[in-house]
């Protein structure tokens, strides 16, 4: 961390972001190591730990054999010993392999022990598709993740949040799963030098506008903020809300957002049915169903597992263009 | 079995206060649960309840051996480790009636035992879930340099589990100090050991991923005191994990809800005879270290103990329903 007192803004990665987030945790908590599958010698199945093992050692970057369940487990019953370890899954496919520890243990155990044991583990992981990585590699399930009661679910948009969001997650008492989409890794954008942690309970609008509102989260934040721009040159003006965090969400400032728009469109990579934009609409139909003008709609990825081809998985994710096109179908 | 033939007083098993002190925690278990029996029949207990009957000298003898920092990670056949564990009878008591005195405020019931206080890391009811925990415990005490003990007890149903392979890899690449006791009590549920495991020597096994793996008569406290005191002294020694298998059996049905379809009762009855509570007796009496009333006297002190448990569990309260959601989310920050 800067010791420069005065707010230096320094021009990063969303990719460094992250690993500066996770080299200041390691600096202020000794506590604090990361363990994951190549995280260390090989530098990260997406380099976002490249070269810390050197700064580190094996011990605080701790590379772990092919067991995702074995070493996630590892993590909950260290974070009962007294350490707060971070712990990197490769894919969110993956992590499916580790869900008996997540939900049956890190997730539960504080209540299952009425409130005597608490679970302070962070878990990362990447998720998402849009590199062709096909139906194994590429699912956007942090929406399932949200539907567990226990743990809260952040999926930072931007490169303040993947700065930011670390710092609060390793002060959670309770487990905090970060998603990561790769598509964000190489994105540049500014910090402050000596940048601390987030507030991870409140939802942001990225953009303000009067007619509609955009609710997104992760890269389809940037997707939805290009439809807003293309939109904007036909005079419509979206209003683009990030949610940040899936669990808990932020009701209030999408509903607050929705009673001056009296529209809602939900962009979301993951699934429509069962999803977190079926949340989401439940919500707004408790909350807000009289300021409605019109029907609340969804954009989401197509309900196929995720294809190989480029123009297939295009065709199955949320894009700027699906995105317009609702909008412009709610708003005449 | 064989018991040792040496001359009687001059080489005796077990000092007479240790032996009696095994046997009354033993006794604890077996009458504690029978009590339980009779409270699910009678509805006071719900949910699902696995009893222990038969195999309460591995709890005894291991827990002999720990200390108070050390931790425990048990299964959803734990009323024993906690018992022998020193979680208070009054506080388990409560948590099998629900009541908000139990010792997981009730919200664990039978199969989910918690104690902070004495490390008890529960009550785990998915087989082979606790085997991560204790491997995380582990990691946890070699970081800090901790001397502590971490002992993880699981089925040999735990053994057909992934978990028990990723574990076990990790436990040995690590090298970290947890206890691992396999209690073989010969089915995984109703299904029998040849059927579930392809290498049925589960002790060689186990030895494969490179850990000391003892084999130990589970039905003798004495050998699983001896072999867990080896197992805690190598740990503690930095020696990395340590593997026991306790082959044992239980002698009910693997839950209220059992036919026992899967087992005659000649092979439960020639198991019966190796019953670890009146072989202990026989063997202390034997030493003319115990007599028959001090074996009575400690029926009296354990049936008063279990006497004031229902007495705690029928006074307890019931959580307010408005409490509800709490415990979902930790309500202070802990770090």
């Amino acid at each position: 961390m800067s010791t420069v007192a005065e707010r230096q803004m320094i021009e990063i990665t969303y990719r460094e972001a992250m690993r500066d987030a996770i080299r200041d945790a390691l600096k202020r908590d000794e506590r604090v190591f990361l363990m994951g599958e190549d995280v260390g010698r090989y530098g990260g199945g997406f380099a976002v730990t490249k070269g810390l093992i050197n700064e580190f050692g094996p011990e605080r970057i701790l590379d772990t054999p092919l067991s995702e369940l074995g070493f996630t487990g590892a993590g909950v019953g260290a974070s009962l010993g007294g350490m707060r370890p971070i712990v990197e899954i490769m894919t969110v496919n993956f992590s499916l392999l580790a869900l008996d520890q997540i939900l049956n243990n890190a997730a539960s155990m504080l209540h299952m022990s009425g409130g005597q044991f608490n679970v302070p583990i962070v878990i990362r992981m990447a998720t998402g598709a849009g590199r062709q990585l096909a139906a194994q590699h590429a699912h956007c399930l942090e929406g399932w993740y949200a539907h567990i009661a226990g743990i809260k679910v952040v999926t930072p948009a931007t490169v303040e949040d993947a700065r930011g969001m670390l710092w609060t997650a390793l002060e959670d008492p309770d487990p905090v799963i970060i998603f990561e989409n790769p598509m964000l890794y190489n994105m540049k954008g500014t910090v402050s030098a000596d940048a601390g942690p987030v507030d991870i309970n409140r939802a942001q609008v990225r953009r303000p506008g009067r007619d509609i509102t955009i609710i997104t989260y992760s890269y389809s934040l940037f997707k939805t903020l290009e439809a807003a721009e293309m939109l904007a040159k036909e005079g419509i003006e979206a209003e683009v809300i990030d949610l940040r965090t899936l669990r808990p969400l932020d009701d209030e400032t999408y509903i607050s957002s929705i009673a001056k728009t009296h529209r809602a469109l939900i962009v979301d990579e993951g699934w429509r049915s069962g999803s977190i934009s079926a949340e989401i609409m439940a919500r707004i139909m408790e909350q807000a169903f009289y300021e409605l003008d019109t029907p609340v709609q969804r954009v989401c990825s197509e309900e196929v597992p995720m294809p190989y081809p480029r123009h297939l998985e295009e065709a199955a994710l949320p894009q700027a263009d699906k995105i317009v096109d609702a909008v412009k179908r709610m708003v005449r | 079995m064989a018991v040792k033939t040496a001359k009687r007083a001059a080489t005796p098993p077990v000092k007479r206060d240790h032996g009696l002190h095994l046997l009354h925690e033993m006794l604890r278990i077996r009458r504690f649960e029978e009590k339980c029996a009779e409270l699910y029949s009678a509805q006071k207990i719900r949910g699902f309840m696995h009893l222990y009957d038969g195999e309460e000298a591995i709890a005894v003898g291991v827990m002999e051996i720990l200390q108070p920092d050390d931790a425990v990670v048990a299964t959803y056949r734990e009323h024993g480790q906690a018992l022998a564990r020193g979680v208070p009878m009054n506080s388990i008591m409560a948590e099998m009636y629900g009541k908000q005195e139990g010792c997981s405020r009730g919200r664990g019931g039978s199969m989910h035992l918690f104690d902070a206080k004495t490390r008890f890391i529960g009550g785990n009811a998915i087989v082979g879930g606790g085997l991560g925990l204790a491997l995380g415990l582990g990691l946890a005490d070699k970081k800090q340099g901790k001397a502590h003990v971490t002992a993880c007890f699981f089925g040999d149903g735990a053994m057909a589990e992934g978990a028990f392979h990723e574990v076990m890899n990790l436990a040995v690449l690590w090298q970290v100090p947890v206890m691992f006791v396999l209690e073989n009590n010969q089915y995984a549920m109703g299904t029998a050991l040849r059927y579930s495991h392809g290498e049925t020597n589960l002790a060689r096994r186990a030895g494969s991923y490179g850990l000391p793996a003892e084999e130990v008569d589970g039905m003798d406290v004495l050998a699983v005191e001896k072999a867990a005191k080896q197992a805690a002294v190598a740990i503690r020694a930095g020696e990395g994990p340590q593997f026991l298998e306790c082959r044992t059996f239980r002698f009910r049905a693997h839950s209220m809800f059992d036919a026992e379809l899967y087992r005659s009762k000649d092979e439960v009855d020639e198991w019966r005879k190796r019953d670890p509570i009146p072989n202990f007796i026989r063997l202390l009496k034997k030493g003319n270290l115990v007599t028959d009333e001090d074996v009575n006297a400690l029926e009296h002190k354990v049936a008063e103990e279990i006497q004031e448990a229902v007495a705690f569990a029928e006074a307890g309260t019931l959580e307010p329903v408005e409490e509800l959601t709490r415990f979902v989310y930790s309500e202070r920050v802990t770090s």
